[in-house]
C-alpha cells in the first residue's frame, strides 16, 4: 500500500529564513501522526505545501499519490484541513457555513444538507446549528472547523493545532474525537502541535520538527530508545531515603547522577545497573520497594532534542 | 464556480452598501429624470427620442443620470470589490475556502461575477423606474428605438461598472489592508474621474496653446491631444461611447464632428451605426477590464495561502 504522504528533502526558504529545511515524512494509511515543534518550527509551512497552498522551494511531496502543487484538486477532494487560525462567514449560521463547503464541494443539494446535519451531530453543535457563527465562543468554532472537515468525507485529514486556545475538556473532547475518526472511519490523520501531552496521548506515530528539519521520528517506543543511548535512567523507590543510601548510589560504577525526589530516587547510568543498585540498596539496609527502567515520556524526549 | 456565485451575490443584495448605494442612486437617478421630464414637458421642440433625454438632460441643478452614473457609479463598483479577497485573509476563511477543491481563478470570477450581477440588477431597476417615471409624466410609451437603445445604454453601463468592480477586486488582491485598498480605490477614482481632465487640458494647453486669434488648426490639435489623453480613461471612455448611444445625432467626438455636424442637419443616426462609432470605446473598456483581471490572476495564483 502507498503511503498517504510521502515527501523527501522538502524546502522552503522565505528570502533568507529557512522555514523548512529537507524534511523527510512519510504516513501510512490509519495513522495518527504527530508533529511535534516549538513555535516557527515549520509545522504549519510543511502542512501548507502538502496542500499546495504554498509550493516547496524544492523537493518531492505526493499527497495519496498526487502533486499538490500539479493536481492540487486532486488532492484537495480527498484531503480535509484545519487550519490553524480558522475562520467562518460571522454573518451566516454554522449549517449556512457548512453548507457553502458542501456546495463548493459539488455534494448535491439534498446529500449536502444530509451530511451537514449528521457532522453538526458528531461534533455536538446539533442545537446551536442555527446561530450565527459570530456568536460562537472559541471551542464551538473549532468543533465546527472539523465538522467542515467531515464533510467532505475526507480520507486523509491535516489538523493544524486542533486544540490551540481550547479549555482541557475541550481538548479532551476533541482528541477523542480524532482518535474515532480514525477507528470510525479509517481515516489518516496528520497534526501539528507544540503540546506534547496530547501528541503524546493519541499520536501512533511522532515527527519532532525544529528550525525546519526532523530531528527524530517514531513511535514513542522508539524515540524513547533514541534518547535512551548511552543513558539509562532508572526509578528507585526504597522504604527510607538517606544520604547513606545516596552516597553508595553515588559510588556505583557507570552512575553519572543521582537525585532524590521524595521517596524516589533517579539513578541516571551509562549501562544497566539494575542489579547493582538492588545490591547497593540491600547493602545500606533499606529495603527495596520498588526499582524500575524509566520510560521517557515525550516531554523529556523533547526537551532532549531542544537543549542540544 | 456557481456555488462562489450564488454566496457572493446574496451576500452583495444583503450588504448594507449595496443598499444604501442602491436608494443613493435611486434617489438621485429618479430626482435628475424627473426634473429632466419637467424640463421637457411640453417642449414642442423635445420631439424625437425623448426618452433618452431623460438620461441625458439636466434640470434644476442637478446633474443628469449619465453625468451621476459617469461620476458615482465608479465608487458603487469599487465598493463591492475592493474587499473581496483581502478581507477572506482577515477573516480566516481564505484558508479553509480555498482547500476544497476549487480552482482559485474560479473563485476571483465567481465573485467578479456576483458583484457584476449585483451591479446590473441596480442599474436595470433605475433605468426601469425611470422609464416609468417617464412614462407617467410624459404619457406616452417608448418607442422600439428608444427601447432598444435604452438596452444598450444599460449594457454600456454595465460593462464601465464592472471595469470598476473588477479594480477593486485587483487591488483586494494587492493590498493585505482593505483600508488600503479603499484609499487606493478611490484616489484612483478620483484621478480618473478629476485630475485627468484637468491634466489632458494642462498636456494640451502645453502642446498647442490658444492664444487670442490662433488658426482652426491649432484649435483642432489641442482638441485631439486632449482626446487622445483622455482616451486613457474609462470613464471619458463611458461617457462618449453613451453619448453616441443616448443621443442618436452624435458623430464622435473631435473638431471634424462639429465642423460636420454645423454644415449637415442634423439626422439621428440607426442604432447599427451608432454602434460603430462606441466599438472602439467598447474594446477599450473591455480590454482595462481583462488587464485588471490578468493581473489579478498573476498574483494570487501563486500566493501563498497563510491565514494569520
Ligand atoms: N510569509 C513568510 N515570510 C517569511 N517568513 C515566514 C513566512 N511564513 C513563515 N515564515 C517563517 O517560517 C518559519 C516557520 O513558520 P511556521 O508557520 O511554519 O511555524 P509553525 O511551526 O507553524 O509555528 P507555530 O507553532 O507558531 O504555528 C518561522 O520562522 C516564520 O517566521
Ligand atoms: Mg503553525
Amino acid at each position: 500500500m502507498s503511503p498517504v504522504v510521502e515527501a523527501k528533502g522538502l524546502k522552503k526558504y522565505y528570502d533568507g529564513v529557512k522555514a523548512v529545511d529537507g524534511l523527510d515524512l512519510e504516513i501510512g494509511e490509519g495513522e495518527i501522526y504527530g508533529l511535534l515543534g516549538p513555535n516557527g518550527a515549520g509545522k504549519t509551512t510543511t502542512i501548507l505545501i502538502l496542500l499546495g497552498l504554498t509550493e516547496p522551494t524544492a523537493g518531492e511531496v505526493r499527497v495519496l499519490g498526487h502533486n499538490p502543487a500539479r493536481e492540487p484538486l486532486k488532492v484537495k477532494r480527498l484531503t480535509g484541513y484545519l487550519p490553524e487560525n480558522l475562520g467562518f462567514y460571522d454573518d451566516l449560521s454554522a449549517r449556512e457555513n457548512l453548507l457553502y463547503t458542501a456546495y463548493l464541494n459539488r455534494i448535491p443539494e439534498k446529500e449536502a444538507k444530509r451530511r451537514v446535519a449528521e457532522v453538526l451531530e458528531v461534533v455536538g453543535l446539533k442545537d446551536v446549528a442555527d446561530r450565527k457563527v459570530g456568536a460562537f465562543s472559541r471551542g464551538m468554532k473549532q468543533r465546527l472547523g472539523i465538522a467542515d472537515v467531515l464533510l467532505k468525507e475526507p480520507k486523509f485529514v491535516i489538523l493544524d493545532e486542533p486544540t490551540s486556545g481550547i479549555d482541557p475538556e475541550g481538548a479532551r473532547q476533541i482528541l477523542d474525537m480524532i482518535v474515532r475518526l480514525r477507528d470510525e472511519r479509517g481515516m489518516t490523520i496528520l497534526l501539528s502541535s507544540h503540546l506534547l501531552h496530547q501528541v503524546q496521548r493519541i499520536c501512533d506515530r511522532v515527527g519532532i520538527i525544529h528550525r525546519g528539519k526532523l530531528v527524530a521520528q517514531g513511535t514513542m517506543g522508539e524515540l524513547g530508545a533514541v534518547v535512551e543511548e548511552g543513558e539509562h535512567l532508572f526509578v528507585v523507590r526504597t522504604s527510607r531515603v538517606d544520604e547513606n543510601l545516596l552516597e553508595s548510589l553515588k559510588g556505583l560504577e557507570g552512575v553519572t547522577a543521582v537525585e532524590a525526589e521524595g521517596d524516589l530516587v533517579k539513578v541516571r547510568a551509562t549501562a544497566d545497573v539494575r542489579s547493582q543498585i538492588a545490591r547497593a540498596v540491600l547493602a545500606a539496609g533499606v529495603e527495596l520497594v520498588e526499582l524500575k527502567g524509566h520510560t521517557y515520556t515525550l516531554e523529556e524526549i523533547y526537551l532532549r532534542y531542544f537543549q542540544e | 464556480m456557481s456555488a462562489v456565485f450564488w454566496k457572493e451575490l446574496a451576500d452583495h443584495l444583503g450588504s448594507k452598501r449595496f443598499v444604501i448605494f442602491f436608494f443613493l442612486i435611486l434617489i438621485v437617478g429618479g430626482a435628475s429624470a424627473y426634473l429632466a421630464a419637467q424640463a421637457l414637458f411640453g417642449q414642442e421642440s423635445a420631439g424625437e427620442f425623448i426618452y433618452l433625454r431623460l438620461f441625458t438632460v439636466s434640470g434644476g441643478g442637478l446633474p443628469s443620470f449619465l453625468g451621476f452614473l459617469a461620476f458615482f457609479g465608479p465608487l458603487i463598483g469599487v465598493v463591492l470589490g475592493f474587499d473581496a479577497i483581502n478581507s477572506e485573509f482577515n477573516r480566516g476563511t481564505v484558508s479553509r475556502v480555498l482547500s476544497q477543491p476549487i480552482y482559485r481563478d474560479w473563485w476571483i470570477n465567481g465573485k467578479f461575477l456576483a458583484g457584476l450581477t449585483a451591479l446590473a440588477i441596480a442599474v436595470a431597476s433605475i433605468i426601469l423606474i425611470i422609464v416609468g417615471l417617464g412614462l407617467y409624466i410624459l404619457g406616452f410609451p417608448p418607442d422600439g428605438a428608444e427601447i432598444s437603445r435604452a438596452a444598450m445604454f444599460f449594457v454600456i453601463s454595465v460593462i464601465y461598472l464592472g471595469f470598476w468592480l473588477s479594480l477593486g477586486i485587483l487591488f483586494s488582491i494587492v493590498f493585505r489592508q482593505t483600508a488600503t485598498s479603499a484609499l487606493a480605490s478611490i484616489a484612483l477614482w478620483l484621478f480618473f474621474t478629476l485630475f485627468l481632465y484637468m491634466l489632458a487640458g494642462l498636456i494640451a494647453d502645453q502642446v498647442a496653446p490658444i492664444k487670442p486669434g490662433v488658426s482652426a488648426d491649432v484649435f483642432a490639435k489641442h482638441e485631439s491631444i486632449r482626446d487622445l489623453v483622455l482616451r486613457f480613461s474609462p470613464v471619458a471612455l463611458y461617457e462618449e461611447a453613451t453619448t453616441a448611444i443616448l443621443i442618436p445625432s452624435y458623430r464622435g467626438l473631435g473638431i471634424a464632428a462639429l465642423l460636420q455636424e454645423a454644415s449637415i442637419p442634423t439626422s439621428p443616426l440607426p442604432l447599427g451605426q451608432s454602434l460603430l462609432i462606441v466599438w472602439p470605446q467598447l474594446v477599450g473598456l473591455v480590454a482595462l477590464t481583462s488587464v485588471c483581471f490578468a493581473i489579478s490572476y498573476v498574483i494570487f495564483m501563486r500566493r501563498e495561502i497563510r491565514s494569520t
